[in-house]
């Protein structure tokens, strides 16, 4: 909401008050939304995330460089564009930062308790390792098209409950991740909604995260976007890299196939 | 009705793709989703795991997945939802519509990062608009703006409006708006207060 404010101050100076309308309010907004693609401070998590994947680190001093992102150990060129995936040797469908997570455990020598401590940053204060890992690895996606499989009865099984997830409304307010997300052309406040019920929707939203948020001054993850939706929905804390955050991302991921994989993008 | 069918489509496609495996039954999915669900969230400030577990209406409400319930099922929730509306005692539904206005700007309440003793609000904002002078509103329900203009201010719309907030499913079932009275998000007068906000003649949501 700071940021719609703020644009109203700044439309305030401009326009008499009584000419405020919501056309000038959006145009405001496709204005600056247009002005921020020019640099994005997401390369800084990428070059960072880079240099982690390629540094021997952890208890055994090995890189990460033989982790296998479901094309073969070490091709990270495209290998989001095709998570999340089922992973025989976790005999489980794993996202990517999961499935970082498994490479720090099995190759890296790390607990598991360790790699996952802290996935999401908070700017300067508290840099995290996975979002950067995860800033690169995503980068090296750009331009794929989404194709995520459904070859194995677990992806689909995880597609599944992504889907009932989807609906579930519980918690003090009723909401469900469709209460936002199901409609065409709706918004909260000023903030568009992407409607996740059809793949143009889904394509849209999902191809452009991670994303720098100038507003936070933090790079975020898939993962954190569901973390943030769930805990404006009224729900407890979503467990970082618990099934149902893959579940979701399996179904929206899956939703998206098709289109070109086109982060990490920059978002107000 | 076009985006439901979309779905309807990517959904066989994965099936299909799925190749081999076999289509499991949409109950036992529920099944594994619920079981899912209680294993991947934490309790976290005022927010306990009691928050995934569903009353009827939320559980009726999500089988419906996004479409409107079937005729029966949509009647039986809005009886039981109207059963819970509590009338204040002293007959009075109409508050401040200034407090109204404030609670209808006022976002903060009920997630796991509020200050459990900071203020609640309804959000309203959020999702319709109401006065003129806000143009930061949103869209996922009607226009508020004139609501008391438009049907006056008589002893039934009073309390149809009351009801309205405070539960929402008494009159539309599976309505994305949240039981505000119901749920224990707002008090009594925080509602008789929003409901001067809709109705009063002064307030600037009717001029």
């Amino acid at each position: 909401m700071k940021f719609g404010h703020a644009l109203l101050a700044l439309a305030a100076l401009t326009i008499a008050p009584s000419a405020l309308a919501q056309g000038s309010t959006a145009d405001g907004i496709a204005k600056y939304r247009a002005a921020l693609q020019d640099g994005n401070p997401a390369e800084l998590w990428e070059s960072r995330g880079e240099a982690l994947w390629k540094q021997e680190r952890g208890p055994k001093k090995v890189s990460l460089e033989r982790c296998d992102l479901g094309l073969g150990a070490g091709v990270v060129k495209g290998a989001y564009a095709q998570l999340p995936r089922y992973f025989a040797d976790a005999d489980r469908v794993l996202d990517l930062e999961t499935r970082l997570v498994w490479c720090m455990v099995t190759l890296q020598g790390y607990t598991e308790a360790d790699a996952k401590k802290n996935p999401f940053g908070s700017g300067n204060a508290r840099k995290s390792d996975l979002e950067a890992l995860t800033a690169y690895i995503t980068s090296e996606s750009r331009g794929a098209k989404m194709n995520v499989p459904m070859r194995h009865a677990k992806e689909a099984e995880a597609y599944r409950i992504g889907e009932k997830l989807f609906f579930f409304r519980g918690g003090t307010h009723d909401f469900a991740c469709a209460t936002c997300h199901s409609e065409e052309g709706k918004r909260i406040r000023l903030q568009d909604l992407p409607n996740l019920m059809t793949a143009e929707g889904a394509q849209k939203a999902y191809t452009t995260w991670p994303a720098y948020r100038v507003s936070q001054g933090e790079l975020r993850t898939f993962e954190w976007r569901l973390y943030d939706c769930f805990r404006q929905q009224r729900f407890p804390e979503l467990v970082f890299g618990s099934d149902a955050a893959i579940a979701l991302t399996m179904y929206l991921a899956r939703n998206a196939n098709g289109a070109p994989f086109d982060a990490p993008a920059i978002k107000r | 009705m076009s985006s439901y069918a979309r779905l309807g489509l990517l959904v066989v496609t994965a099936i299909v793709d799925a190749g081999c495996a076999t289509r499991v039954d949409d109950g036992e999915v529920a099944a594994k989703a619920a079981a899912v669900l209680k294993a991947s969230f934490k309790p976290a400030g005022q927010a306990g795991l009691d928050r995934l577990e569903q009353d009827e209406t939320q559980r009726a409400c999500s089988a419906a997945a996004g479409k409107a319930p079937p005729k029966d099922v949509a009647a039986k929730i809005e009886q039981a939802n109207l059963a819970t509306i509590r009338y204040p005692a002293d007959a009075k539904l109409l508050g401040d519509w200034k407090t109204g206005e404030k609670i209808a700007q006022e976002g903060r309440g009920k997630q796991f990062s509020d200050d459990p003793k900071g203020p609640v609000g309804a959000n309203c904002y959020a999702c319709h608009q109401l006065s003129k002078a806000e143009v930061s509103f949103g869209t996922i329900g009607p226009s508020l703006y004139q609501y008391g203009k438009l049907r006056g201010n008589g002893a039934d719309v009073q309390r149809y409006t009351f009801g309205k907030i405070y539960n929402s499913e008494a009159f539309t079932a599976c309505s994305n708006m949240p039981r505000f009275g119901h749920k224990d998000i707002l008090s009594e007068q925080q509602i008789k207060d929003l409901t001067a906000l809709l109705l009063d003649p002064a307030s600037p949501v009717n001029q």
